[in-house]
């Protein structure tokens, strides 16, 4: 993919990104552990406990997919924002611009660092699911590429995101009153089943129920939705989201007067 | 003469319509140690961020070292270091991983990278400071640090937005030293600043920029040489009992206080006829100091003169 130099630069962004995040883990990692833990503590056993079963499981196995894909979203989205965001705000994006450095390198680098943190969250989280529900995986190779490719999306999107925050509000704007609604209303913690018709069509114009249903099915084996729809969806989300990406550096916004 | 960096009619106007550049034309030979002056919004820092490429032009055309900086994007970047007038680094990395990762962008492999960041920061008397937050360097500190890493990747041309503003004289002068001597290892540098003393000391060449136009490129010392006045200060050893008021053709000395004159010389006149006119009056020099800066005496005038032009 990339020539020799390019792959320096690309490690030399991603080795960068991890520091950064590796480095503050006061504020990246253990947040979403925490938050994520009260979840299953609260949802899942003491009212999961009171609901019973949903879509054929327990409760607690219910949600536990929908709080992985929870975690591995926003931590995935607010690195890259964060991250580059900072990295204008200090003006040191300008190492990278004044660098020999093409631009999807550049994306690709904050990219690649905004995945390996929602990952690394993912993961944990996934490890403390562990002591409140016994999971097994009904498809490894769906549960690893839905979760990559949504880390993905929302990387792109964080990325986007930055490039046209101007202050500090603007980078939490998005997560605020778009992701988190949009995340508690893609069915973690509900079947869209119990929904009213409309809202039950309603959620399916919402992209992330078809991440959040996509991971449900590759680990219980059981789905809202079309699991090929729902992957079609992701690539198309990445298409368009990475073009604007690349079209955004090129044109200097937000970072070349 | 090789062009280290050549732009032909380049111009900016920003969104809110202001013109920045109004077609300027330059060239730096390779080698050169070259000025950019000009007063506050003048242009210079439009103009080495058009030619580092964080400033988008309007118009004109830019070549570094012969190659178009559209077209031959990576290796004219390969060529640049530039050592901009705000501090632009992340302030939360340690001082040795911005150098380090700034020689990654620029695609060293991580052992040449960790080579050539110690060779800089310790020229630069930063090693032992490697392991330290930038945020934590005094602001001389963070200049020099800025220099290293526009240096790790050894570009052919340096370019130096005010470098050494707000540094100490005694950093100021080592800073000196340290660019002549990357300059006479064959590195082209363009400096801007607003110490003109440091350009008389340092540059070859020189380049004077107001309201977006050149109005002056020449040689240093051609440009020295005409200033035509110069005054200088010179001190008694006694205490000057009388007024001292002697005005003759090129030759005009006035007691400015108990020890000290001024003398005013023009038209070719030199020092030694102040100094023997002085003599007559029974009136010993034991030492003497330019009034001003003779570049500054320049500037201003420039300056003034582009002003009336401009009306």
């Amino acid at each position: 993919m990339f020539s020799d130099h390019r792959l320096v630069a690309f490690e030399t962004i991603v080795i960068k990104e991890v520091r950064r995040f590796t480095r503050i883990w006061l504020q990246t990692l253990l947040p979403p552990v925490i938050t994520i833990s009260l979840y299953f503590v609260i949802f899942g056993n003491l009212v999961g406990g009171r609901i019973g079963e949903m879509g054929g499981y327990r409760y607690m196995e219910f949600i536990v997919p929908g709080l992985i894909m929870m975690a591995v979203i926003q931590n995935s989205y607010s690195n890259v924002v964060s991250s580059f965001f900072s990295q204008k705000f200090q003006r040191s994006v300008e190492e990278l611009l004044v660098a020999p450095i093409p631009n999807y390198v550049i994306l690709s680098g904050y990219i690649a660092g905004g995945m390996v943190r929602g990952l690394c969250v993912g993961l944990i989280v996934t490890l403390m699911s562990l002591f409140f529900a016994d999971l097994g995986i009904h498809s490894l190779l769906i549960t690893i590429s839905v979760v990559l490719l949504t880390s993905l999306v929302f990387s792109l999107g964080g990325f986007i995101n930055a490039v046209f925050a101007n202050n500090f509000d603007d980078i939490s704007i998005i997560p605020t009153f778009v992701l988190t609604p949009l995340i508690y209303l893609g069915g973690v913690f509900y079947s869209i089943e119990l929904l009213p018709p409309f809202w039950r069509v309603a959620s399916q114009l919402n992209p992330i129920f078809y991440m959040v249903n996509t991971f449900r099915y590759g680990i219980l084996g059981t789905s809202d939705i079309d699991v090929a729809w729902a992957f079609t969806m992701l690539c198309l989300f990445i298409i368009v989201l990475y073009g604007g990406c690349i079209w955004l550096l090129r044109k200097g916004t937000g970072v070349r007067s | 003469m090789t062009v280290a960096i050549s732009v032909s009619n380049l111009q900016k106007s920003y969104a809110s319509g202001t013109m920045a550049l109004k077609g300027i034309s330059l060239e730096v030979g390779q080698g050169d140690f070259f000025a950019l002056l000009g007063p506050n919004g003048a242009g210079k820092s439009t103009f080495i961020g058009i030619v580092s490429t964080l400033v988008t032009r309007t118009g004109g055309k830019v070549r570094v070292f012969g190659r178009d900086v559209d077209t031959h994007v990576y290796q004219t970047k390969l060529d640049l270091g530039v050592v901009p007038q705000e501090i632009n680094f992340s302030q939360f990395e340690k001082v040795g991983d911005v150098v380090r990762t700034q020689a990654g962008y620029y695609g060293l492999p991580r052992k040449l990278a960790a080579e050539r960041s110690e060779k800089y920061l310790r020229q630069l008397g930063l090693w032992e400071k490697r392991n330290d937050r930038s945020r934590a360097l005094s602001g001389g500190m963070k200049r020099r640090m800025m220099i290293a890493r526009a240096l790790v990747h050894e570009p052919r041309l340096l370019i130096l937005d005010e470098p050494t503003a707000g540094v100490d004289i005694e950093l100021r002068r080592s800073m000196w030293d340290f660019l002549l001597e990357i300059n006479r290892a064959g590195t082209t540098i363009i400096l801007t600043t607003h110490y003109l003393e440091e350009a008389e000391q340092l540059c070859r060449n020189i380049a004077i920029i107001d309201e977006g136009r050149i109005i002056e490129n020449t040689s240093m010392k051609k440009l020295l040489l005409e200033l035509d006045t110069h005054a200088f200060i010179l001190d008694s050893d006694a205490m000057l009992e009388d007024e001292v008021n002697i005005d003759e053709p090129g030759l005009s000395l006035r007691k400015i206080d108990s020890h000290s004159i001024e003398a005013v010389l023009s038209g070719g006149r030199d020092i030694n006829s102040a100094i023997a006119a002085l003599d007559r009056l029974g009136i010993r020099i034991i030492s003497m100091r330019n009034k001003a800066n003779r570049l500054e005496q320049l500037f201003l005038s420039r300056l003034r003169g582009n002003g009336e032009e401009g009306g």
